[in-house]
């Protein structure tokens, strides 16, 4: 095993260890349950949304749906809880003196929290994802539904859209998390990273819908949130999507490299 | 690995802004030492052992572990290394054996085979598989010795290894260092509690105000000592004056019926054939070296705390 990858399994046991890890993954769970329990409890639905109105043709829809509704805040928070607190928790408990007098360089070790954090991002949109579905198919049944164009997907095939759909959605996703991780390690303050983090994708979304940005729009991480609408269409869109890719890559890149950078000499003195 | 001395720093400065924490700090510590870094707290003890070992970028000078830079060689310049610097610190939610499990992985797989071995040596096989969140400070500050010794050290950085504990858990902290440098290792520990660095320590460095006031041997250091005498008689008070009035005696004071003063050899010498030619019955004359205490408070101009300089490092 290399150094990274003792360095990335120990954060993983951390965050495993630790309880906003679960308060995180718990949150991206429950919403798509309850959500499901809402909406067979009243006959109405999210019409005003894409794909609201066939929610209840199959399960496969719930998590699509969920998504729309969690993407402005929900998830950017539950990434920011622990993007934004990996390394200033660590600065905070002066830990991080106890793990770089040790035999590992600080990039390894930026490294190890860097995928651990992706993981933890990848992990709950995935979650979210299979208990939607699983919840979603209780109450409606796992059948076709219809896309965006109107036509009609087959189940299988809609179930591999949906988890591509939430392959691109986790890309901006990813956006936000590197931005937290650069602000947890500037901070060195948990609670101030994960606000400043949250107060980020905010702000990202709030630049897109002001008048006047139209020409930046498809630019800002925000826009980026709804590209994967571009999968369920006939025939796919891939230029949002692809338009996504590069500009998540580079609001991922620019933070991770600048956070490195700071990591790499950064004083590690008292809590 | 190399020859160099464990320890070498020359020219050790670390400013915070107008605020000068460290202020040049020259002092080396060699292969079997025993080193005690004293000083006053906020005198710039720690702040120089955290750029000792790399956690912080000196504004100048530089610090050689084994003749490598943590700042240049990175983790490499820890080989033959560990220690804690303001106590020894680690995750509270995960067991004392996951935490040294953890460490093991940070350093080399093969270390993780010494785990029970460093438990035993410390005394907490009995805890191990409990939260470190539920450990007694001692209890956390023999961890971090356990940690330490995982990495089967050469030199042993050591940050007020003793603060914080109780009576009990100072004596048996102190057994583990004595029984630390017995088995070769260099310790370089730094403490404001001095009856422990007499009792443990061989070479000293006295720190003021971020600079190196004294380097070199306890032993020498004591030497240095003006001796102090104390003085009983039959008639105190004609002795005082005579005390007064004699040469290369100084700081006579009379208490009860006991006279003090410091003078060297051969002033007592000459005081007291003139108190036997002046009549006063001598009833008790005895010599007392300063202890280490006397000279600290000197050296450092009897500061007891100034927290501000290493506060703001932190």
């Amino acid at each position: 095993m290399t150094a990274v990858a003792r360095v990335y399994r120990w954060e993983i046991a951390k965050l495993l260890a630790q309880k906003r890890t679960y308060l995180g993954l718990g949150t991206a769970t429950i919403v798509p349950i309850i959500f499901v329990v809402v909406l067979e409890i009243q006959s109405g639905g999210p019409n005003d949304v894409p794909l609201g109105r066939y929610i209840r043709d199959s399960g496969i829809v719930t998590p699509l749906v969920v998504l729309l509704f969690m993407s402005i805040w929900g998830l950017p928070l539950i990434t920011a809880l622990v993007a934004g607190d990996i390394v200033a928790s660590e600065t905070h408990n002066g830990t991080l003196k106890t793990i770089l007098t040790r035999s590992r360089e600080r990039g390894q070790v930026f490294t190890g929290k860097v995928l651990a954090t992706f993981s933890y991002t990848v992990t709950l949109v995935a979650a979210m994802g299979v208990v939607g579905v699983v919840a979603g198919s209780i109450a409606w049944g796992f059948h076709s539904f219809t896309s965006l164009s109107g036509t009609p997907v087959s189940a299988g095939h809609g179930l591999a859209l949906m988890f591509a759909s939430l392959g691109v959605y986790v890309l901006p996703l990813a956006g936000v998390a590197a931005f937290g991780l650069l602000l947890s390690t500037i901070t060195r303050n948990s609670a101030a990273s994960v606000v400043g983090t949250l107060m980020f994708a905010l702000l990202m979304q709030l630049i897109g819908v002001l008048p006047g940005t139209e020409s930046i729009r498809p630019y800002l991480l925000g826009t980026q949130f709804d590209a994967w609408h571009g999968l369920l269409r006939t025939p796919a869109d891939w230029t949002p999507i692809v338009r996504a890719v590069w500009i998540s890559a580079l609001y991922i890149a620019i933070p991770l490299f600048a956070g490195y950078l700071v990591f790499l000499r950064r004083d590690v003195a008292g809590d | 690995m190399s020859d160099a001395a464990p320890v070498v720093a020359r020219g050790l400065v670390k400013r915070y802004g107008e605020i000068v924490a460290v202020a040049g700090v020259d002092l080396t510590v060699e292969p079997g030492d025993v080193f005690g870094y004293l000083g006053p707290n906020g005198a710039g003890k720690t702040t120089s052992l955290r750029m000792m070992l790399g956690l912080i970028r000196p504004t100048a000078g530089t610090a050689k572990l084994f003749g490598r830079d943590p700042i240049v060689d990175g983790a490499r310049a820890l080989e033959g290394v560990a220690g804690f610097v303001e106590g020894p610190r680690f995750y509270p939610y995960l067991s004392g054996r996951r935490n040294l499990r953890l460490l093991a992985d940070y350093d080399e797989p093969s270390s993780r085979s010494r785990i029970e071995e460093v438990l035993e040596t410390v005394e907490l096989r009995d805890r191990a598989k409990d939260r470190v969140g539920g450990y007694s400070h001692g209890m956390r500050q023999r961890l971090g010795i356990a940690a330490a010794l995982l990495r089967q050290p050469r030199l042993l950085l050591l940050d007020e290894p003793a603060t914080g504990l109780d009576p009990a858990g100072m004596r048996d902290m102190r057994d583990l260092i004595r029984r630390l440098a017995g088995e070769g290792l260099t310790i370089l520990l730094s403490s404001h509690l001095l009856y422990e660095v007499e009792e443990l320590c061989n070479r000293v460095a006295i720190i003021r105000q971020g600079s190196i006031v004294y380097e070199g041997t306890l032993e020498t250091l004591l030497a240095t000592a003006t001796t102090g005498y104390r003085l009983r008689t039959r008639d105190p008070e004609r002795a005082r004056t005579l005390c007064l009035n004699q040469a290369g005696i100084d700081h006579v004071t009379l208490e009860g019926d006991e006279l003090r003063f410091a003078g060297d050899e051969d002033a007592v010498a000459t005081l007291s054939v003139a108190l036997g030619q002046a009549r006063i019955p001598i009833t008790q004359l005895v010599a007392e070296a300063a202890s280490l205490e006397e000279l600290f408070l000197g050296m450092t101009g009897g500061e007891s705390s100034d927290h501000d300089r290493e506060a703001v490092a932190s």
